[in-house]
């Protein structure tokens, strides 16, 4: 129960932190001291704080779109284990309704950004929904490979059955998976190479742009949901790459917010020795996560 | 079954007190409120036969040739009954306010004459037993819907559609007719009892051809690709509540009879479910990526009804495929998840064309490029239309996902379970089924988002308005019908178990009476519904923190950020051509999308000299059907050189045509 409960609330406090690593990891390789680790707290804090300014164009969408989309990432939260821990909520099936619960957020984060109808969230918006709509296939392929190699079709049951015996026996499924995976994270975190989350041009930004106009307490929301978005993808990453359970709770626990935080990390070294792809590049980008998955799933043993 | 029977009779004397009572607001009460009726009356017994032990049955003589007026309500049925009688209720509340208007101006009475007729024709024939009766009732549910869509008949897109869907059902019933004639020849009778009992051995080499007629015939009115090409003629030109019957209930009677169809011809082989299961990515896929490049609210909406179909018949599959393999788990999941589809996207599409249908009511138009802003004026249709399109598109915890849900589950189960060669299908399954979800998502954004969020883009959608009460009350009904159904989905999947069941005895014979299944649905259902229902509670609870912390802070109003821009206009907003055109790029292959431009000139272009201009046509109806029609009309106008008027050839031929005879007799006697 414990462990179940901390699989929970470690990520309601420690996700932002994760943030703070991509910041500095990236400040370091451009030479910069960079912001606080736990400057997004302080942002956050400042957000939920403040008054808001609302575009007499909108209507309960676009007040609605940065609430509904917390709840739904609180929700997918559940079903995410930490490391060694078990997730909160685990029942056969449950991908289907995790990969869901995040589709209904982008929904509304999409409604919203049309509801202000600026062409430049329109924009936003416009990308947003084809390149998650192109890596939802993908996801469901690299998990399928998962299951079919766990026998099992719960998130963290599939997650769980990796240790460190089966990388000796079914290392090329993990590895083609596991790169399928942090593909997939880059995309749906709105990382380079798929979208530059720190360009200053509204013209070049797909999430960014979506939430131009959002301010206050909402503004918050979308913050906090993005950094809690970030780590479920880098806690089902990790926890291929580091099969533990030992038993203890507290190295559990550990290793998995250190699996997290490597994750973090290697997105900030990608962010700063790459720059953002084409858009009209992103698909085949895509595509090859999904033809990772799609090979891990032929070499399954069936 | 009196019960029914009654609900029938209703529906009839309703008809035809509609017809004598003229053209005017008599007929347009008493036509709508028999037609409500007559299907309360027909959805209680639909639900009283879901849930009798034995199924209720009914046999008449019939002086037509092996036809017999044989009924028999079985769960199948009963639950086919259930769209067509909800939607006849709520399609009728509403019609009687979408037409008031126009009482006296067209014929209400022949309008509601028809619209009665075609709901207890579906209702027949989803229920008949014996193949003659079963294609009488066929026909009066397939000719109906023409004389309803002809009802703005002076428009030429009306008329033209009109002929497009009585040409499809037309030959759809052809391939029927086909069908029930072989199939009642080699079981020597045209009861459906007697054809069930024939397979799989009395078909031997028949069941390729059976079953491409029978996928044929019901698959141009289910809509699958490629015989979809009536459905975004014909739904547009439509009044919408007929539209909404036709998309809710009516493309139903096709999956029926394909499923139907499907227990006559007993176990399948592996290759009837990967056809099946490859027709529905292709009918989904394609379905919704030409629905992206239309312009016309309901035409994209019959487009999504035509994805909605792909993500059934891919079900389908599904499950024959996890049969004919020996893993009837996964058919179970497949075939229930199939059923609970059939039933959600009834609601909520109606729902949809409803609301679509008030945005025509209220602008005169669909065209969303030059709509939107119109949730501030109409902020109901607005709520619903989101809604239902945020749960069509198959999110959580709209009614739509949980029958998705299943599917997805069997799916797993069989990439899971199954050896390589079958597994992929499977696998192709649900990536499929995810980038329908996909697509669907890109939809239903693009449409409601450009349509009712925003700023008018003309003036006729600034003065918009929400429908009259009783249009509300069809558009509520539904509205919490669908609701119902996610709440209540574990208990909707008890009462379709049945049904599933039947489908599932008709692909394996030798199962035990409900197979074992790794995953238990109801189970699966329940925990998906608390998860579902607890991240909205969680919404509203995020959403009342939100409003505290606000409370008492200065909330200003202004206008949207656009970048520094001083003066943003409607004009400027992204149009929903431009938000789908990453999607139409993608695939412009595909699509053949055609695009005009001619670029501005100069540095100072002037006023209406640079144009942009974008249609996706339909690639099958120019590229395979208007080829195939007009060949075959060159072909009768070859032959219509020997009729051309002139009574001496004929004469002529009498005369040839004796001489040959009596040539050929005498030839036979010597």
């Amino acid at each position: 129960m414990t462990a179940r409960a901390l699989s929970v609330l470690v990520p309601l406090l420690a996700a932002p932190l994760a943030f703070g690593v991509i910041h500095r990891i990236k400040a370091r390789f451009a030479g910069r001291q960079g912001k606080p680790l736990t400057q997004i707290y302080r942002d956050i804090r400042k957000c939920l704080g403040k008054g808001a300014t609302i575009s007499r164009t909108t209507t309960w969408l676009f007040r609605a779109g940065p609430t509904i989309n917390l709840a739904v990432t609180l929700t997918a939260l559940l079903f995410v284990p930490l490391g060694g821990l078990p997730a909160a909520v685990s029942f056969p099936g449950d991908i289907f309704v995790f990969a869901y619960l995040l589709a209904m957020g982008r929904f509304f984060t999409i409604m919203a950004a049309l509801d202000t109808g600026s062409s430049f969230e329109g924009m936003g918006a416009s990308r947003e929904a084809v390149y998650s709509c192109l890596a939802e296939p993908m996801l469901f392929l690299a998990l399928l490979a998962l299951a079919r190699h766990s026998g099992d079709l719960s998130l963290a049951g599939m997650l769980s059955a990796v240790s460190a015996g089966s990388w000796l026996t079914g290392a090329p499924i993990l590895a083609l998976v596991t790169v399928a995976l942090f593909l997939i994270l880059l995309a749906e975190n709105c990382r380079v190479p798929f979208d530059d989350p720190t360009t200053h041009l509204e013209l070049t930004m797909i999430h960014e742009v979506m939430v131009l106009d959002h301010g206050g307490p909402d503004l918050g929301f979308i913050e906090y949901a993005r950094t809690l978005k970030l780590w479920i993808f880098a806690a089902i990453a990790t926890s291929l790459l580091l099969p533990a359970a030992s038993g203890s709770l507290a190295f559990d626990a550990l290793w998995g917010v250190a699996g997290i935080f490597a994750a973090a990390a290697a997105v900030g070294v990608t962010e700063s020795v790459m720059a953002r792809l084409r858009l009209t590049r992103v698909p085949p980008l895509l595509a090859a996560a999904g033809a990772f998955a799609a090979l891990a799933l032929i070499l399954v043993e069936g | 079954m009196s019960l029914y029977l009654t609900a029938l009779f209703v529906l009839l004397a309703s008809a035809l007190a509609a017809l004598a009572s003229g053209r005017g607001r008599a007929a347009n009460l008493l036509g709508p409120f028999g037609c409500i009726l007559g299907c309360l009356l027909g959805i209680l017994a639909a639900v009283s036969a879901l849930f009798s032990p034995a199924p209720p049955v009914l046999r008449l003589p019939w002086s037509v040739p092996y036809g017999a007026i044989s009924l028999n309500i079985d769960p199948l049925s009963a639950l086919f009954l259930l769209p067509a009688f909800i939607l006849g209720a709520a399609a009728a509340l509403y019609g009687r306010g979408y037409l008031s208007g126009l009482a006296g101006k067209r014929h209400l009475g022949a309008h509601w004459f028809f619209f009665c007729l075609m709901v207890l024709g579906m209702s027949l024939t989803v229920c008949a037993a014996n193949a003659v009766f079963f294609l009488v009732s066929w026909e009066i549910m397939s000719l109906a819907p023409f004389f309803l869509i002809c009802l703005h008949h002076e428009e030429d897109r009306v008329r033209s559609a009109a002929r497009t869907y009585l040409f499809a059902a037309h030959l759809g019933t052809a391939f029927l007719m086909a069908f029930f004639l072989i199939l009642g020849h080699l079981a020597g009778s045209m009861e459906f009892s007697a054809m069930a009992a024939v397979a799989p051995a009395g078909l031997g080499p028949f069941v390729p051809a059976l079953f491409f007629l029978a996928l044929a015939g019901f698959g141009v009115k289910a809509g699958i690709v490629p015989l979809h090409v009536w459905l975004p003629e014909a739904h547009p030109a439509a009044p919408s509540h007929v539209s909404a019957f036709m998309s809710g209930a009516l493309i139903k009677a096709g999956v029926y009879g394909v499923l139907r169809s499907l227990t006559f011809l007993g176990p399948l082989a592996p290759w009837i479910g990967q056809t099946l299961l490859a027709l529905g990515i292709l009918t989904g896929i394609l379905g919704l990526l030409a629905g992206l490049g239309q312009g016309e609210l309901k035409r994209f909406l019959a487009f999504s009804s035509i994805e909605n179909m792909g993500i059934i018949f891919l079900a389908l599959g599904l499950g024959v495929l996890s049969c004919a393999t020996g893993h009837p788990g996964a058919a179970l999941l497949a075939f229930s998840g199939l059923l609970l589809h059939v039933v959600n996207h009834a609601l909520l599409k109606g729902l949809l064309f409803f609301g679509a249908g008030s945005v025509l009511h209220a602008v005169g138009h669909g065209y969303m490029e030059r709509l939107g802003g119109l949730s501030k004026r109409m902020p109901f249709t607005a709520a619903a239309c989101v809604l239902a399109g945020a749960a069509i598109s198959g999110l959580p915890p709209g009614n739509a996902f949980f029958g998705e849900l299943l599917i997805y589950v069997g799916g797993g189960l069989a990439a899971m379970d199954m050896p390589l060669t079958d597994a992929v299908w499977a696998w192709s399954g649900v990536a499929g089924l995810a980038f329908i979800g996909g697509l669907s998502v890109i939809g239903f954004t693009r449409a409601m988002g450009i349509v009712f969020s925003g700023e008018p883009r003309s003036a006729d959608a600034a003065k918009a308005h929400d429908p009259a009460p009783s249009m509300r009350a069809a558009m509520w009904l539904l509205g919490m019908l669908a609701l119902g159904a996610a709440l209540a989905a574990p208990f909707l999947f008890t009462a379709m178990l049945p049904a599933a069941r039947l489908l599932l005895a008709g692909q394996s014979p030798a199962l035990p009476v409900l197979p074992k299944v790794a995953v238990n649905p109801e189970t699966l259902l329940t925990a998906a519904v608390c998860i579902a229902f607890g991240a909205a509670a969680l919404a509203l609870a995020l959403a009342f923190v939100r409003n505290r912390l606000l409370s008492g802070r200065s909330v200003r109003s202004h206008g949207t950020w656009d970048c520094g821009y001083i003066k943003p206009a409607p004009r400027m907003q992204y149009t929903a051509s431009s938000y789908a055109e990453p999607m139409t790029v993608l695939f412009r292959r595909l699509l053949g999308e055609k695009r005009r431009f001619t670029p501005p000139d100069g540095l100072f272009p002037a006023t209406g000299a640079s144009r942009f201009a974008s249609k996706t046509p339909d690639r099958v109806m120019d590229g395979l059907f208007v080829p195939l029609f007009a060949a075959v009309g060159a072909a009768c106008d070859a032959v219509k050189r020997f009729q051309h008027g002139n009574l001496n050839l004929y004469i002529l031929y009498l005369l040839a045509t004796l001489v040959i005879l009596l040539a050929a007799a005498l030839g036979f006697a010597a």
